[in-house]
């Protein structure tokens, strides 16, 4: 599948900005974050900041941007409107979120409960854009239990690391801080590596012997293209660059991605306050390489079946 | 609503493709292309029509493959449109409602006015059966005329989809695939019609009717005319020139 940069930055800056909300949100609701203003103002303004560049970015690829409004009408069908509608629902508990820990200082009653929904809502969200892929049987290798859950590990994952440092600037970083950052990180990794292992080991959903119902005569091969020059459906469904490194782009996002930040982060624990904050700055560095490595794998990997009319033997 | 209609529709409103007659001529496509850049989802694009690269949206997309080796092996040439599923999963995946399965027809459509062109339902196909305008910024696909099968201006023998209309081969048939008793219903049940990639579970509307099994007899295997015939004037000019040449 091409790899539009405007949903690889979107669906990597909405994950990290509602992963940082939602572990921001769990950490005042269990009143494990000092009561500093600041620390809030910042955190959830990048968060915001962060998930609401995604969305719109996710419009820029459309070829009508001005009638997307028309995208959150058809939830009973569609992942991708789910996916608009949770993620402007999303805003709600954020807008009390931010107003109880910021402007009053103090999150209570009604304040501690969008602390609690943040957290909800931020990963129905991710969810549901994990959800607008797994549900295209047309692309197997996306069409797979694990990806929704993978959108919400590496968003959670890939959130707390940016949490880390923001507390990890104001002096404030902790075992708790640290610990879910490699805890979400190790999660993501294993789900990852799960994942992979599955779609290299499954077998192939369709061939090009299914699709053209020609197998009764043996191996079928394309003799005559459509077209003398490749057409729309080659060019977004017919990418293969990323894939003859897949390889290597696997290795480069499990050290950018999961050995990496884990160690800077545990380590940053037990530094001092600069040397911690710069480890900080590393894990954060090396997961935002690592996450757009994925996300452009996660693209670049999967297969859709219509190729199996243009040469693909098996996806 | 992008919901599929809740109840079957009365009428299927499908092509049946003989993959035994069809000739791969692209004269289905051509007429597709003429009669649709003035239809329902009119202009199609075409970019730089005549030259290296061409590129513009087709609804209709005729490959030719061979298949199995040696003497067994064929060439079929292969239409490929909309199969029109019932199951369409292009329909469910749309966020605004622009891509539609009608209930009274079966006909899978766009509602240009309502697509955001987010490609979504083109990932969804399995078939490749939609394709971008990128001059329009919207989604494009097969219609199945639904401006000529309808058109009350048009003689009733040319109220069938243009591909159908100009096959040299009738090798395109368009009917109702709901009603058991249709031609082309008949058709499938005697040639025993299949549905593409049967795993994708979309259960397309249309069905290709498969390659026929060679003829006895026919083939690339007679005989030439035997170089020594016996008797006869042919005889005699043989051995007349047999012994000459030792001449």
């Amino acid at each position: 599948m091409h790899p539009a940069y405007s949903i690889i930055f979107f669906t990597t800056a909405s994950g990290l900005g509602y992963g940082l909300l939602a572990v921001a949100a769990v950490f005042v609701g269990a009143g494990w974050l000092p009561a500093v203003p600041e620390l809030g103002a910042i955190v959830i303004s990048v968060g915001v900041a962060l998930v609401t560049a995604g969305l719109l970015s996710s419009t820029f690829h459309l070829g009508h941007p001005e009638r997307a409004w028309r995208a959150l009408s058809q939830f009973r069908s569609s992942w991708l409107s789910r996916e608009g509608v949770a993620a402007i629902l999303a805003y709600v508990p954020v807008a009390g979120l931010a107003w109880g820990w910021v402007w009053l200082g103090e999150v209570a009653g009604v304040w501690l409960l969008a602390a609690w929904l943040t957290p909800v809502l931020a990963a129905v969200t991710v969810y549901c854009t994990g959800m607008i892929y797994a549900s295209l049987k047309a692309i197997p290798r996306w069409h797979h239990p694990l990806v929704p859950w993978l959108y919400v590990a590496l968003g959670l994952a890939t959130g707390a690391v940016g949490f880390h440092l923001v507390v990890a600037m104001f002096g404030a970083a902790n075992m708790r801080s640290a610990g879910v950052a490699v805890a979400g990180l190790l999660a993501a990794a294993v789900l990852k590596i799960a994942y992979w292992r599955s779609i290299d080991t499954a077998d192939p959903v369709a061939t090009a012997e299914t699709a053209t119902g020609l197998g009764g005569f043996g191996d079928v091969r394309p003799l005559d293209p459509p077209h003398t020059a490749p057409n729309y459906l080659q060019k977004e469904m017919g990418y293969r660059v990323a894939r003859k490194h897949a390889r290597k782009l696997r290795k480069i996002t499990l050290v950018t991605l999961f050995a990496i930040p884990p160690i800077c982060v545990a380590l940053s624990v037990f530094a001092g306050f600069f040397l911690g904050a710069a480890l900080a700055v590393i894990a954060a560095l090396s997961v935002g390489l690592g996450i757009l490595i994925e996300r452009w794998l996660f693209f670049a990997e999967a297969v859709h079946v219509v190729t199996l009319y243009y040469g693909e033997k098996a996806a | 609503m992008t919901s599929l209609p809740a109840q079957p529709a009365p009428k299927r409103l499908g092509l049946v493709i003989d993959l035994d007659t069809c000739v791969g001529c692209h004269a289905c496509a051509v007429n597709c292309k003429e009669w649709n850049a003035g239809g329902y989802h009119a202009p199609l694009t075409d970019f730089d029509p005549y030259g290296a690269a061409p590129d513009g949206v087709w609804f209709n997309r005729i490959h030719s493959y061979e298949a199995g080796s040696g003497a067994d092996a064929r060439v079929v040439h292969f239409p490929k449109s909309c199969l029109h599923c019932d199951n369409a999963p292009c329909v469910t995946v749309c966020p605004t409602g622009a891509s539609y399965k009608r209930g009274s027809d079966g006909i899978v459509l766009v509602e240009e006015d309502k697509c955001i062109g987010c490609k979504l339902c083109s990932w969804a196909c399995p078939y490749g059966a939609r394709e971008f305008d990128t001059d329009a910024g919207v989604m494009k696909k097969c219609t199945l005329c639904i401006d000529r099968i309808y058109n009350e201006n048009l003689e009733e023998v040319d109220r069938v989809p243009a591909c159908v209309a100009t096959c040299p081969a009738s090798a395109r048939h368009f009917g109702d695939l709901g009603d058991p008793d249709s031609d082309v219903s008949r058709l499938v049940a005697e040639r025993g019609g299949y549905d593409l990639m049967p795993e994708m579970e979309c259960a397309p509307t249309n069905k290709y009717l498969p390659v026929r099994d060679k003829q006895t007899g026919a083939g690339g295997t007679l005989p030439l005319e035997d170089a020594s015939p016996e008797g006869g004037f042919l005889g005699w000019v043989d051995r007349l020139l047999s012994d000459a040449s030792a001449v």
